[in-house]
């Protein structure tokens, strides 16, 4: 006889038994033992089917192919920069993609990218070991100048884009701001001061309150609300 | 004469109050306070961050790393040096021990978690206070375990098997045993099992048995501690 | 929030910040608590925006100072714990503590604070020693104002432990409701400089892109009773004028809301 446990969108804790019975599937941060589920942190349930997965409230971010990051260049090495992704585990962005100029091989790298350059960039390799390539050679890939990066959990980053987009157009319609938002959990707002405080304000309520419903209606009140101060 | 009124009127398995919140260093990534009669702990997770030195690097799991301190102002006494002590460094090392059974290590392979534990006031069960508030602390941080540790001491005091000694029971004048103990909450399987003192075999196999009750109850103020923090907000959008 | 130098340089000039505060307003909320370790014999917590900072006193007898038989003496120790920021690491003191520890001590001991004579119990053999840890617990910048606000509630929240008269062993269990001989109260006020505006309250990431800071400690009665500059960049005559009303004016600020919490 199976059985769940839970509901959606319960809040359960490493270790909390989630369901029994062999009919259900544990999904993303759960595990099986014996005849049960268990949840394997903090966070939200969502049931899918047959499938429990539990979607954190926080966490470390982990690299995967394909995403899109905000990193800072913390060394320079023979073939090209190492870069911080936020995580335990620095990624490497080789000179030939980087650029598509061609680069001599006695130039100085620093001048193209230097030590505490802010880049947006795409993660092409990560291994089992979590050694990360990285390439800035797609559009919309860059070196960031001006505004602010700011940081928030990376588990946030779908609410804080939202469906299609929704949140993150919302956020930058009104307040005036570009803003990149990287699958690490790094953000880059830039406009005016005021319009990046409050694109920083509101990006950290969507993060605070991420798991509840309702949120986009809020923040929409939100951002009116103070968008019409600004105006003053 | 049996051991039959505690000295501060507890029932022999009724814990001192407890008190616990997380998320109360804003630096760290994740964090806890636990407090168990006038015994605090603060707890603060850092990582999994790079680990260094390389040699210590292992491509097929993390490490965790504990740290536990007395603030100099903590001890009952007389003040207490900063610095290193060989207390400190033991009780790291079992606090380590008692964690590291249930948190997947291979989810971050080549890394370290750091877990820093400092108390401003102790009184008896400080390694409990502080591994309970250390298992909290990696649950916020988002660290993926199988299990929660909970943790609490148990022992006899001339012959009565009790639960949570505070100081005034360690230091009793009679045959006291003081055992630390932690336990995961699906298989109440043991992770951190000390002993000071004298018991006989019957009175330790006792002890553990209230342990299990025992840690149960810690394990529920952890378990609120964790799931308030986001069910409050819950409650003020619905208002 | 991470963000380049620049950035902060650029708002300072156009008087702004990061956080859109006015450049002289200290963070929210400015709280503190007292007796916050029962094996403290003073004790205090004080938050400043995320910023949080405990400090004890402990009292010990020792003999005194070979210089000064008939007074007791004052020490303050700072820790900046690795569970406070992820820029700390395990070990002895840095400079930064060092630095922290003795600009709070400077404070409130050259002050002259603390009665010292009036801790003196057997001229030549007995007095009583002041020790004021300081620990961080949130380093979200501003430490120097932090630690010295919960320096001085601490030593305002102690009280004497019992003696037994006929040992002369401290009782450190009990406490007697005697205070500290307290003479004056000094508060410091850290004053930052950032592109020829004058800040208060910095943040980490201010603190990481400041050209020059000023400490001021003063009393009640506006004295000075402490001065540390920090900063690579040099600070003129005008500069350090208006630094210290801005510290005296924050001082009478910060005074207000520990007397409101011991009131």
């Amino acid at each position: 006889m199976s059985n769940v446990l839970v509901n959606e969108r319960d809040i359960v804790i490493p270790g909390e038994a989630l369901a029994e019975g062999m009919d259900y599937l544990p999904g993303d941060n759960t595990y099986r033992e014996g005849e049960k589920i268990y949840s394997k942190v903090l966070g939200l349930v969502g049931l899918s089917g047959r499938v429990i997965k539990i979607t954190p409230l926080s966490g470390p971010y982990v690299p995967k192919y394909g995403d899109k990051i905000i990193g800072k260049v913390i060394d320079i090495a023979m073939t090209g920069w190492r870069v911080s992704t936020g995580t335990a585990y620095s990624a490497m962005l080789n000179v030939k993609d980087a650029t598509t100029r061609f680069v001599k091989r006695e130039e100085d790298l620093s001048q193209i990218l230097s030590i505490g350059d802010y880049l947006i960039v795409k993660i092409t390799k990560v291994t089992s070991q979590n050694l990360i390539d990285l390439s800035m050679k797609e559009p919309g890939l860059r070196k960031i100048s001006g505004g602010r990066v700011m940081k928030i959990n990376s588990q946030k980053v779908p609410r804080v884009i939202g469906k299609q987009g929704s949140m993150i157009s919302l956020v930058k319609e009104k307040t005036g701001c570009d803003v990149t938002v990287g699958q690490n959990g790094f953000v880059w707002v830039k406009g005016t001061p005021e319009g990046e405080l409050l694109a920083e304000k509101a990006i950290k309520m969507i993060e605070a309150q991420s798991h509840q419903e309702g949120l986009t209606d809020k923040m929409q009140k939100f951002l009116e609300a103070n968008q019409v101060k600004g105006e003053q | 004469m049996a051991y039959t009124e505690r000295v501060d009127g507890r029932k022999i398995e009724e814990l001192r109050p407890m008190e616990a919140k997380v998320r109360v260093i804003p630096n760290a990534d994740g964090s806890a306070m636990f407090k168990i009669g006038k015994t605090t702990a603060y707890a603060a997770v850092y990582g999994p961050r790079e680990l260094y030195p390389r040699f210590l690097q292992n491509p097929e799991r993390g490490i965790i790393r504990c740290h536990y301190g007395m603030m100099p102002f903590s001890g009952s006494g007389e003040r207490i040096r900063p610095g290193n002590s060989r207390r400190s460094q033991e009780i790291s090392m079992v606090m380590n021990k008692s964690l590291e059974p249930v948190i997947d290590l291979s989810a971050f392979p080549n890394a370290v978690v750091d877990i820093y534990v400092d108390l401003p006031q102790t009184d008896a069960g400080t390694r409990c206070a502080a591994i309970s508030a250390a298992s909290m602390a990696l649950a916020d941080a988002g660290i993926p375990m199988k299990d929660m540790v909970s943790s609490i001491a148990v022992g006899q005091v001339d012959g009565t098997v009790v639960a949570d000694l505070s100081y005034d029971e360690e230091a009793y004048d009679a045959i006291v045993s003081d055992i630390p103990v932690a336990m995961t909450h699906n298989s109440k399987e043991i992770t951190l099992l000390q002993m000071d003192g004298e018991i006989s075999k019957e009175d330790l196999m006792k002890s553990l048995e209230m342990a299990k009750i025992a840690t149960e109850k810690v394990y529920e103020t952890q378990m609120r501690a964790l799931k308030e923090k986001f069910s409050n907000a819950n409650n003020e959008v619905e208002k | 929030m991470i963000v380049n130098k620049e950035t902060i340089s650029e708002l300072a000039a156009q008087g702004k910040r990061l956080d859109g505060r006015p450049l002289t307003e200290y963070r929210q909320p400015i709280h503190i608590e007292t007796n916050i370790s029962w094996t403290a014999e003073g004790s205090a917590k004080v938050q400043i925006g995320d910023t949080v900072v405990m400090a004890g006193v402990k009292l010990s007898l020792e003999k005194p100072y070979n210089d000064s038989p008939d007074q007791g003496g004052i020490m303050i120790n700072a820790e900046l714990l690795p569970l406070s920021s992820s820029e700390y690491e395990s070990g002895p003191p840095g400079i930064k503590a060092v630095e922290l520890a003795r600009v709070t001590d400077r404070g409130i001991r050259e002050a002259k604070a603390i009665d010292m004579k009036k801790l003196c119990v057997t001229p030549g053999e007995k007095a009583w020693f002041v020790i004021i840890d300081i620990v961080t617990i949130n380093d979200a910048g501003n430490l120097f104002d932090a630690a010295s606000l919960a320096a001085l509630t601490a030593l305002k929240a102690a009280r004497f432990p019992e003696v037994d008269p006929e040992t002369g062993a401290i009782n450190y269990k009990k406490k007697t409701d005697k205070s500290l001989p307290l003479l004056k109260e000094p508060l410091a006020v850290t004053i930052y400089k950032i592109n020829n505006q004058l800040f208060v309250d910095p943040t980490t990431q201010e603190e990481n892109s400041y050209d020059a800071r000023l400490t001021v400690a003063s009393d009640e009665k506006g004295i000075i009773s402490a001065l540390q500059k920090g900063g690579d960049a040099p600070l003129t005559n005008e500069e350090i004028s208006k630094m210290v009303d801005i510290a005296l004016d924050k001082a009478k600020l910060l005074r207000g809301k520990l007397d409101k919490n011991l009131g």
